[in-house]
C-alpha cells in the first residue's frame, strides 16, 4: 500500500539542470603546444573586450567624420562640424575683446591721472593690468611685484622709484622700457665704471664706498668715509644728489636709505662703483595694446608706492 | 687572417679616435673620442694576446647564459643609478637650491633630466629587454643564441652607448629631442649595436627547434624591428663636423615635431609596451606555472597593438602647429588602442586564474600582478589623456609626468623586478631566492612609492592645469606662472619621497639578489629543452 501511495503521488517531472559551475571548472581546450613548459589555452576572446574594441572603432569612425581627419590631395577632409582649434580660440578671444571693448575705449579716452577718480574704470584697469602684469612683468618683478632682492629687479611695492612714480612716468617706462635699443624713447643713462675705466684708484673707491655706507646709515669706517665725501661730491653727487637723495630724471637711485637695487653690502656697493651697473627693461609699446599698457600703469601705480 | 683584420681595425679606430680627440671642438666630443680610443686600444691589446689561441667552442647543447648574467647585473646596476638620479632631480624641483652653483653646466636639473630618463628607459629598461629577450628566445626556441660572441658584442656595445650618451648629456651634447637626446656619434653606434641585436635574435628564431614561434618572441621581435626604424628615421641628421658632436637634423619645423613624437610615442609603444609584454608573456606563465589564458586573444591583441600604436604619436601635439587632421588621427587611434593594450593585461591576469592563491604566498607573482595592473591603468589613462578636450587640461602639466611614471615605475619597473627575481636563482643555479621577506619589503616600498608619486602628480597636474587656464569673467588671466609653481611645492616633496621609497626598494632588491648569488646553495644544472613534438 505504501508503495502504491508513493506511485500515485504527483511528482514534478525529472529534469536535468545544467550545473552552472561546470563551465568554470572544466579545463578549457589547449592549443596543443608547449614552449619550455608553457602551454596556451584556446579560450575565446572575452566578449566584453571584443565589443568594447568594436565600440571604440565605431566611435573613432564617427569622430573622423565629424572632425578634420584624413589627408587628401590638396587638403584634408574638414569634418562636417567644421571645427578647428585655431578658429575656436580666436572666437573665444574675440568674444572677450568685444565684451571689453567699451572699457578699453574708456581707458584710452581718460587721462591717466583721472583713471582713479572713476571707481568703475579703476577697478577694470587694475584687473586688466594685473593680468597683463602676471603674463609679461612677473618674470622679473615677481608675481607679487616685490622684485628680486639685490638682483637688479626693483620692487614696485615701495615708494622708491628709479624713473619716477607718477602714473605718467610709470606709463612712459612701461611703453618704452629702460636702456634698450628697441625704442629711441627708452629711458637712458649710464653710470661710469670708476674702477674698470681707471677714473678712481682703488683707495679712492674704498673711501667713497665707505662714504656711501655712511650716507645710508650703515656701519662704516669714519676715517675712510671723511675723504670719501669729497670724492662723492666730485663724482657722484651730480646724479645721486649731494645728500644721496637720487634723481629720477636720470634713473639714479637714492643712496640715503636701506633700499638697494643690487645690494647694500660693502662688496655690492664696491662692485657697483668699480664696474657700474646697466639694468635694462624691454619696452611694451609694440607688444601690448595702448589700453593694456595704460591698465598696467594703473595697476602698478596703485600697488603701494604710486606718487 | 680574421684575427689580423680585427687587430688592424681596432688599431685604426684607436688612432683615428686619438686624432679626432686632439682636434675636438667641444668637451663632450673630446671625452667621447678618448673613451673610444681607450676601448679600441684595450680591445687591441686583449686581441693581440689571444692571437693563435683556438677559437672559443660554443656548445650548441647548452644555452648561452653568461651574457644574460651580465645583462641581469647591468639591469640592476643601471636601475639603481636611474632611480637615484630621478630622486635627486625630484628634490631639485622641490628645492631649487640643490642646483648648486659649483655644479652649474654639469649637474643642474637641465643636464640631469635626460640623464635620468635615458638611464631608466634605455639603460635599465634596455638592458632588461636585451637580457630577457636572450633568455626567453633560447628557452622558447630550444636553441642556443645565434652568432656566437655576437651576443657579447651586443651587451658591451650597448653599455658603451649608455656611457657615451650619459657623459654627453652631462657635458652638454644633446640634440634636444626628448628620449632621443644623444648626438650623431652615439646614434650611429647604437644603430650598429641594434642591428647586431636583431641578427642574434632573428638568427636564434630561424634556427629554433620548436615548430611555432612563441608569443613572447613576436613581441620582442616587433620591439626590436620597430625601434630600429624609429631610431634611424628620427635621427637622420648631418654632423657639422667629424671633430664636433653637433649635428643638424634633416627634419625641421612641424615635420620635425611630428617625427619626434612619432618616435617618442612609439618608444613608449614598442620599447616600453611591446618589449615588456614579451617579458610578461614568458615570466608570468612560468612563475604562475599556468598555461597562457587565450591564444586567440594574444594573436588579435598583438596585431591590433602593432597596427594601431604607430598612428598615435600626434596626440602629443594637440593644440600646436600640427594640422587638426593629424591631431584627430592621433587621438582616434589612441582611443582604438585601449582594448588592444588591455588584451595583454587580460592575458596576464587571467593566466593566474586557478592560481590566485599564489598571490598570498609568492611575493614575486604579486609583483608581476601589480605590474600588469599598473599597465592596465596606464593604458587606460593614456587614451583618456589623448582626447583633445582632456589634453587641453593635462598637456604640459605634471599629470603627464605622473602618467609616464605609473607606467614606468609600475609596469616596466615591477615586471622587470619580477623577471630579475625569477632569473637570478636560475641563472646562477641556486635553489631559490635568499629572502622572500625582502622581496615583500621591496614590493610594498615600491608600490607605496608609486602610489605617492602618481597621486601627487595627479593632484598637482590637474591643479596647475586649472590654474593656467583660469580666467575671470572678463577673460583676464588670474594666476601668474610663478603662482602655479609655488602652489605645487608640497606635491613635489611628496613625489620626491615616493621616488625615495621606490629607490630604497631597488637597493633592497640588489642586496637580495647579491645574497642569492653568494650565499644560497647550488642547484643541479638545467638541460636544454627538447623540442616539443
Amino acid at each position: 500500500m505504501v508503495e502504491k501511495d508513493e506511485e500515485n503521488k504527483v511528482r514534478p517531472p525529472e529534469r536535468q539542470y545544467p550545473d552552472p559551475t561546470a563551465r568554470l571548472r572544466a579545463e578549457p581546450p589547449k592549443t596543443g603546444h608547449s614552449w619550455d613548459g608553457i602551454e596556451e589555452y584556446d579560450n575565446p576572446m572575452p566578449r566584453w573586450w571584443l565589443w568594447t574594441f568594436y565600440i571604440t572603432i565605431a566611435w573613432a569612425v564617427i569622430y573622423m567624420i565629424l572632425y578634420p581627419a584624413w589627408p587628401m590631395v590638396t587638403r584634408a577632409t574638414q569634418g562636417i562640424l567644421g571645427y578647428d582649434t585655431r578658429s575656436a580660440v580666436a572666437a573665444d578671444i574675440q568674444r572677450f575683446d568685444q565684451a571689453n571693448q567699451v572699457w578699453f575705449d574708456r581707458l584710452n579716452e581718460t587721462e591717466l591721472v583721472e583713471i582713479r577718480d572713476d571707481a568703475e574704470l579703476q577697478r577694470f584697469a587694475v584687473n586688466a593690468g594685473g593680468a597683463a602684469f602676471r603674463a609679461h612683468c612677473s618674470q622679473c618683478h615677481g608675481a607679487g611685484a616685490a622684485g628680486v632682492q639685490a638682483s637688479g629687479f626693483p620692487s614696485l611695492l615701495d615708494d622708491q622709484w628709479l624713473w619716477g612714480g607718477t602714473i605718467e612716468e610709470i606709463h612712459e617706462t612701461i611703453r618704452y622700457g629702460i636702456r634698450n635699443e628697441d625704442y629711441p624713447d627708452a629711458r637712458w643713462s649710464e653710470m661710469p665704471a670708476y674702477g674698470r675705466d681707471g677714473l678712481l684708484d682703488d683707495d679712492e673707491i674704498d673711501q667713497v664706498v665707505h662714504y656711501v655706507l655712511q650716507l645710508s646709515g650703515q656701519e662704516h669706517d669714519a676715517d675712510l668715509a671723511a675723504p670719501g665725501e669729497e670724492i662723492y661730491l666730485d663724482n657722484c653727487a651730480a646724479c645721486h644728489g649731494d645728500g644721496g637723495e637720487g634723481d629720477p630724471f636720470v634713473g639714479a637711485p637714492a643712496l640715503n636709505n636701506q633700499i638697494w637695487l643690487y645690494g647694500g653690502s660693502y662688496e655690492a656697493i664696491r662692485h657697483s662703483v668699480y664696474y657700474s651697473r646697466f639694468g635694462v627693461m624691454p619696452g611694451f609699446a609694440d607688444r601690448l595694446r595702448d589700453a593694456e599698457i595704460r591698465a598696467v600703469a594703473a595697476y602698478v601705480h596703485q600697488l603701494g608706492g604710486g606718487q | 687572417m680574421w684575427d689580423f683584420a680585427k687587430l688592424f681595425l681596432l688599431a685604426a679606430i684607436a688612432i683615428l679616435a686619438a686624432v679626432i680627440a686632439n682636434f675636438a671642438r667641444d668637451p663632450a666630443h673630446l671625452v667621447h673620442m678618448i673613451i673610444i680610443m681607450v676601448v679600441a686600444a684595450g680591445l687591441f691589446l686583449w686581441q693581440i694576446r689571444r692571437v693563435g689561441e683556438p677559437a672559443t667552442v660554443h656548445n650548441e647543447a647548452e644555452y648561452m647564459d653568461d651574457v644574460i648574467r651580465a645583462g641581469v647585473i647591468a639591469t640592476a646596476f643601471w636601475g639603481v643609478v636611474g632611480f637615484l638620479v630621478g630622486v635627486w632631480i625630484a628634490f631639485q624641483l622641490a628645492y631649487p637650491q640643490l642646483n648648486f652653483d659649483w655644479a652649474q653646466g654639469y649637474l643642474n636639473f637641465g643636464r640631469l633630466r635626460p640623464l635620468h630618463t635615458s638611464a631608466v628607459i634605455f639603460a635599465f629598461g634596455g638592458n632588461a629587454l636585451i637580457a630577457t629577450a636572450f633568455y626567453v628566445v633560447q628557452r622558447t626556441s630550444a636553441a642556443r643564441l645565434w652568432g656566437g660572441n655576437l651576443a657579447w658584442f651586443v651587451f658591451w656595445g650597448y653599455q658603451l652607448f649608455i656611457v657615451l650618451a650619459a657623459l654627453g648629456y652631462v657635458l652638454g651634447s644633446t640634440q634636444s629631442q626628448e628620449y632621443a637626446e644623444p648626438e650623431w656619434l652615439a646614434d650611429l653606434w647604437l644603430t650598429i649595436v641594434w642591428v647586431a641585436f636583431l641578427a642574434v635574435f632573428m638568427g636564434t628564431i630561424i634556427k629554433r627547434r620548436e615548430p611555432h614561434i612563441y608569443v613572447a618572441n613576436w613581441f620582442y621581435l616587433a620591439f626590436i624591428v620597430t625601434v630600429a626604424m624609429l631610431h634611424v628615421v628620427n635621427n637622420i641628421q648631418v654632423p657639422v663636423s667629424i671633430f664636433g658632436s653637433k649635428s643638424v637634423p634633416v627634419w625641421s619645423g612641424v615635420q620635425s615635431a611630428m617625427i619626434q613624437w612619432w618616435y617618442g610615442h612609439n618608444a613608449v609603444g614598442f620599447f616600453l609596451t611591446a618589449g615588456f609584454l614579451g617579458m610578461m608573456y614568458y615570466f608570468i606563465p612560468k612563475q604562475a606555472e599556468r598555461p597562457v589564458y587565450s591564444y586567440k586573444l594574444s594573436i588579435i591583441h598583438f596585431w591590433a597593438l602593432i597596427f594601431l600604436y604607430i598612428w598615435a604619436g600626434p596626440h602629443h601635439l594637440h593644440y600646436t602647429a600640427l594640422p587638426n587632421w593629424a591631431q584627430t588621427l592621433g587621438m582616434t587611434f589612441s582611443i582604438m588602442l585601449w582594448m588592444p593594450s588591455w588584451g595583454g593585461m587580460i592575458n596576464g591576469l587571467m593566466t593566474l586564474s586557478g592560481a590566485w592563491d599564489k598571490l598570498r604566498t609568492d611575493p614575486v607573482i604579486r609583483m608581476m600582478v601589480v605590474a600588469v595592473g599598473f599597465y592596465g591603468m596606464a593604458t587606460f589613462e593614456g587614451p583618456v589623456m589623448s582626447i583633445r578636450a582632456v589634453n587641453s587640461l593635462s598637456h604640459y602639466t605634471d599629470w603627464t609626468i605622473g602618467h609616464v611614471h605609473s607606467g614606468a615605475l609600475g609596469w616596466n619597473g615591477m615586471i622587470t623586478f619580477g623577471a630579475l627575481y625569477y632569473l637570478v636563482p636560475r641563472l646562477w643555479k641556486r635553489e631559490g631566492l635568499y629572502s622572500l621577506t625582502l622581496v615583500s619589503w621591496h614590493f610594498w616600498l615600491a608600490t607605496i612609492g608609486i602610489v605617492l608619486y602618481a597621486a601627487s602628480m595627479w593632484v598637482t597636474g590637474i591643479m596647475e592645469g586649472l590654474m593656467w587656464r583660469q580666467v575671470d569673467a572678463q577673460g583676464f588671466l588670474v594666476n601668474s606662472f610663478a603662482d602655479t609653481v609655488a602652489a605645487k611645492h608640497p606635491m613635489y616633496v611628496v613625489r620626491a619621497l615616493g621616488g625615495t621609497l621606490f629607490l630604497i626598494g631597488g637597493i633592497i632588491m640588489c642586496y637580495n639578489l647579491w645574497k642569492t648569488v653568494t650565499s644560497v646553495g647550488e642547484k643541479q644544472p638545467e638541460r636544454a629543452t627538447v623540442a616539443a613534438e
